[in-house]
């Protein structure tokens, strides 16, 4: 009878819950393709919509569904890697079906690195997805043929165009980037309110309870993983032919999984929004902060000491956030708009 | 410093904010992205403290270059991708850009496409992309004095020189160690190319990432028993390397290093055991030569010096950055002899750099004989047949061993130009011409 309920019935849509994310995308597509510098695009939006993206992959994953991966940014690399073959070798594929393809690539490898989450949990799953983090460097670095030979072992991004339009410009990346990202937020979105993320919800809240109730629990992880990974595979190949358009598999470390892993945690676990606040306080906060800080004290001291004492300022700003509010900035967002909404009532 | 050399700062530097708006005519200005934080923060400051030091000492001496006033601005990057993207965007609609100096390969990468748009010379000196050296595909990056295949030709070149010639090589066993990086790999070929060529036994050995533990690889090593290991390593992995050598008991003094395994960072953690070890240089180190001189005396004299710690001057890294200074302003200098002395735009100082010809009479003129030997790069040829030297360590600095070695240029070319062709091909891109690279943009 619960399977029944769980599979029959959808979650109501709460229609103002999505105000917000219309006006944002309002903005993305009115205002600031028209009015914002190259160096907003370039350098701020550009990576904080790849990253966004990735959280919202691995928030899928380790929010909803309750599985810890270190290995986002493999996934990152496998998908970047992947839409560079498949451009490179099939002859005038669109760069859309590169994408997917590339995210299923992605999705692959992710089911590969999630079957262990079958037999481990928690902090013994992270550590076999790390498996995934350095087997995808060693095999980028090691066979020569996924990056067409390169002495250098680095890719380049080809020219991007779309029914005929080029987007190598920046405002042509944007838009390419943040359709995207709003397309596969979508999904995720629909994703979650659906059966499918119900079962997340109750693999990640109780497995054995789960099981009971009738979730398919292996095939709920695999899913769970594949989706995932798809997820964060576009994000990578964003992050590789929107943002740095030259990319080496260094730059695809464990550093960059525990950045995605700071961004959901610091956003919200289980949560889009969260992985979109998490991203923005990670990617552009200490841009805002370096920003600020030249400006106020550049004449002061050296470029180093204003970079340390930001890092100071930054740390601080995460134990505050996170103890002020354990579930995440996003959280917080809900909190402050509540306090907003009692007053003025 | 008192409160009102702060406050002086504080207005110089304000000042330059609004000066920068309406830029006089008579400026040329670097964009530095700095790295004076973080675990690559000494070869960061070594470097742009020396390249600093040096347009200082331009300025200071010589009134600017042919009275046009050289300005730079600093960013930091932590030598992160996204931090260093974050500061050509930043500062790349400053008028009057010379040339971009990052000194770190991922963020070099990342600059390729944009620099190629915005017409302004790229700088990767003793680093970058390899096929980068094809100025016919790549008309913006200059990989200067040596990019990873001559190193490795020199390399081989002067151990040959040690045996007594390069027939001498037949038949000697070495090994290489490399980082397991596409970095660490990218020479492979060329070391088995030469072994084929000069007949000795080569055997190739990584080190995984970072490198802190390389018991099983020196146990292999002394197991082959070696005439020679090269050590092709980055961080941590060279002083580890150079420990666990002593603790096999293979020799020190034949190691010989690239020139990521080349500074004192990389010698004195390793302590005693790094005694005797050699290592691949394209500037000498030490303060004796002129131009190093007169920056102690003029700019360092003056309070202006860039190093904190004084006896860093003349180390590896301090000295690259005067080299990269160098090569920097002479570009300037080349393209105003054509343009006019004025600030000149991206494209005019790319034109000076596909003339940069120092001949050694010119270099000593510059005041630094023996600190590096000389430079030819033209329109085609972007790394400038760059000549190279060993130093060794004495255990507490850096001695020459050898003459000024030349690579195997003839030899490297070829595969040079497959790499770049394929890239020119993947990108649609048109092979320039001589022609092509004598239409100077000029605004």
């Amino acid at each position: 009878m619960a399977v029944q309920a769980l599979d029959a019935e959808r979650l109501p849509i709460d229609w103002q819950k999505l105000a917000l994310p219309a006006v944002l995308i309002a903005v993305a597509y009115g205002l600031i393709p028209t009015y914002a510098s190259s160096y907003l695009v370039e350098a701020i939006l550009l990576p904080f919509l790849a990253l966004s993206l990735a959280a919202v992959g691995l928030n899928l994953l380790t929010g909803y569904c309750g599985q810890l991966s270190l290995g986002s940014s493999a996934f990152m690399a496998v998908g970047a890697f992947a839409a560079y073959n498949f451009n490179l070798r099939v002859e005038a594929l669109p760069l859309v079906a590169t994408m997917i393809l590339a995210g299923i690539s992605a999705a692959g490898i992710g089911i590969l690195f999630g079957l262990p989450s079958l037999r481990l949990r928690g902090f013994y799953l992270a550590v076999s997805t790390l498996a995934a983090q350095f087997f995808v460097q060693w095999a980028l670095t090691k066979f020569g043929w996924f990056s067409n030979d390169n002495p250098s072992g680095v890719i380049s991004a080809p020219h991007l165009t779309v029914a005929g339009f080029s987007l190598d410009g920046p405002t042509g990346r944007y838009l390419l980037s943040v359709t995207m990202v709003i397309v596969l937020t979508g999904l995720v979105w629909r994703l979650v309110n659906s059966a499918i993320g119900r079962n997340f919800i109750a693999v990640r809240d109780n497995e054995t309870a789960a099981r009971v109730i009738g979730v398919p629990v292996l095939r709920t992880k695999l899913l769970a993983f594949a989706i995932s990974s798809f997820i964060i595979g576009v994000a990578g190949v964003l992050w590789a032919f929107t943002y740095l358009r030259t990319v080496e598999p260094a730059g695809f470390n464990l550093d960059r999984s525990f950045q995605i892993l700071f961004i959901i945690i610091i956003g919200g676990l289980a949560s889009i929004r969260g992985a979109f606040l998490g991203a923005a306080f990670i990617v552009v906060f200490p841009l805002v902060l370096s920003r600020l800080g030249a400006f106020a004290f550049g004449g002061l001291f050296d470029s180093g000491v204003l970079d340390m004492s930001q890092r100071i300022v930054l740390g601080a700003l995460i134990i505050i956030f996170l103890i002020a509010e354990p579930n995440g900035l996003s959280a917080l967002f809900d909190r402050l708009k509540r306090r907003i909404g009692s007053r003025s009532s | 410093m008192t409160f009102f050399s702060h406050l002086r700062k504080a207005a110089i530097a304000t000042a330059f904010v609004l000066g920068a708006t309406a830029v006089h005519a008579d400026e040329q200005y670097f964009p530095l992205q700095s790295y004076r934080v973080g675990p690559y923060a000494a070869g960061g400051t070594g470097f742009f403290g020396g390249f600093i030091d040096y347009l200082n000492l331009i300025n200071i001496r010589d009134g600017g270059v042919n009275g046009v006033k050289l300005t730079w601005s600093e960013g930091e990057t932590q030598y992160e991708v996204e931090k260093g993207v974050e500061v050509y965007e930043r500062l790349k609609s400053t008028p009057g850009i010379a040339a971009w100096n990052p000194l770190s390969v991922g963020i070099a990468y990342a600059m390729i496409d944009r620099i190629t748009d915005d017409k302004v010379p790229l700088i990767t000196i003793n680093h970058g992309r390899t096929d980068t050296t094809d100025g016919r595909v790549f008309p913006y990056v200059f990989p200067l004095l040596l990019n990873p295949y001559s190193e490795t030709s020199g390399i081989v070149n002067y151990i040959a020189s040690k045996e007594g010639g390069l027939e001498k090589l037949k038949g000697k066993k070495i090994v290489v160690l490399y980082h397991g990086s596409p970095y660490g790999k990218e020479t492979i070929p060329i070391y088995e190319l030469l072994s084929q060529k000069y007949g000795f036994e080569l055997s190739q050995i990584e080190v995984p990432h970072p490198g802190n533990e390389q018991q099983a690889q020196w146990l292999t090593i002394r197991r082959e028993h070696p005439d020679y290991v090269v050590l092709r390593g980055w961080g941590v992995m060279n002083p580890v390397a150079l420990k666990t050598a002593q603790k096999t008991g293979f020799p020190a003094d034949h190691i010989v290093g690239n020139v990521w395994s080349n500074s004192e960072e990389d010698v004195i953690p390793a302590g005693d055991a790094a005694k005797g070890y050699t290592a691949i240089t394209t500037q000498a180190s030490g303060e004796q030569y002129p131009v190093v001189q007169e920056i102690v005396k003029t700019v360092y004299g003056a309070g202006k010096g860039n190093l904190e710690d004084k006896s860093r001057i003349g180390s590896v890294y301090h000295n690259l950055g005067i080299v990269n200074g160098i090569l920097n302003v002479e570009a300037v200098r080349i393209a105003q002899a054509k343009f006019g002395n004025r600030t000149l735009t991206g494209d005019e100082v790319r034109w000076g750099f596909e003339h940069l010809k120092l001949d050694p009479a010119r270099v000593e003129a510059l005041g630094a004989k023996d600190l590096f030997h000389s430079i030819n790069v033209s329109w085609d040829n972007h790394e400038g047949d760059g000549y190279v030297t060993f130093q060794q360590w004495d255990g507490k600095k850096w001695n020459v061993v050898s003459d000024w070695i030349a690579p195997d240029w003839k030899l490297l070319r070829p595969i040079i130009e497959k790499s770049s062709e394929a890239y020119a091909k993947e990108k649609g891109i048109k092979i320039r011409t001589a022609e092509d690279a004598d239409a100077v943009v000029s605004n």
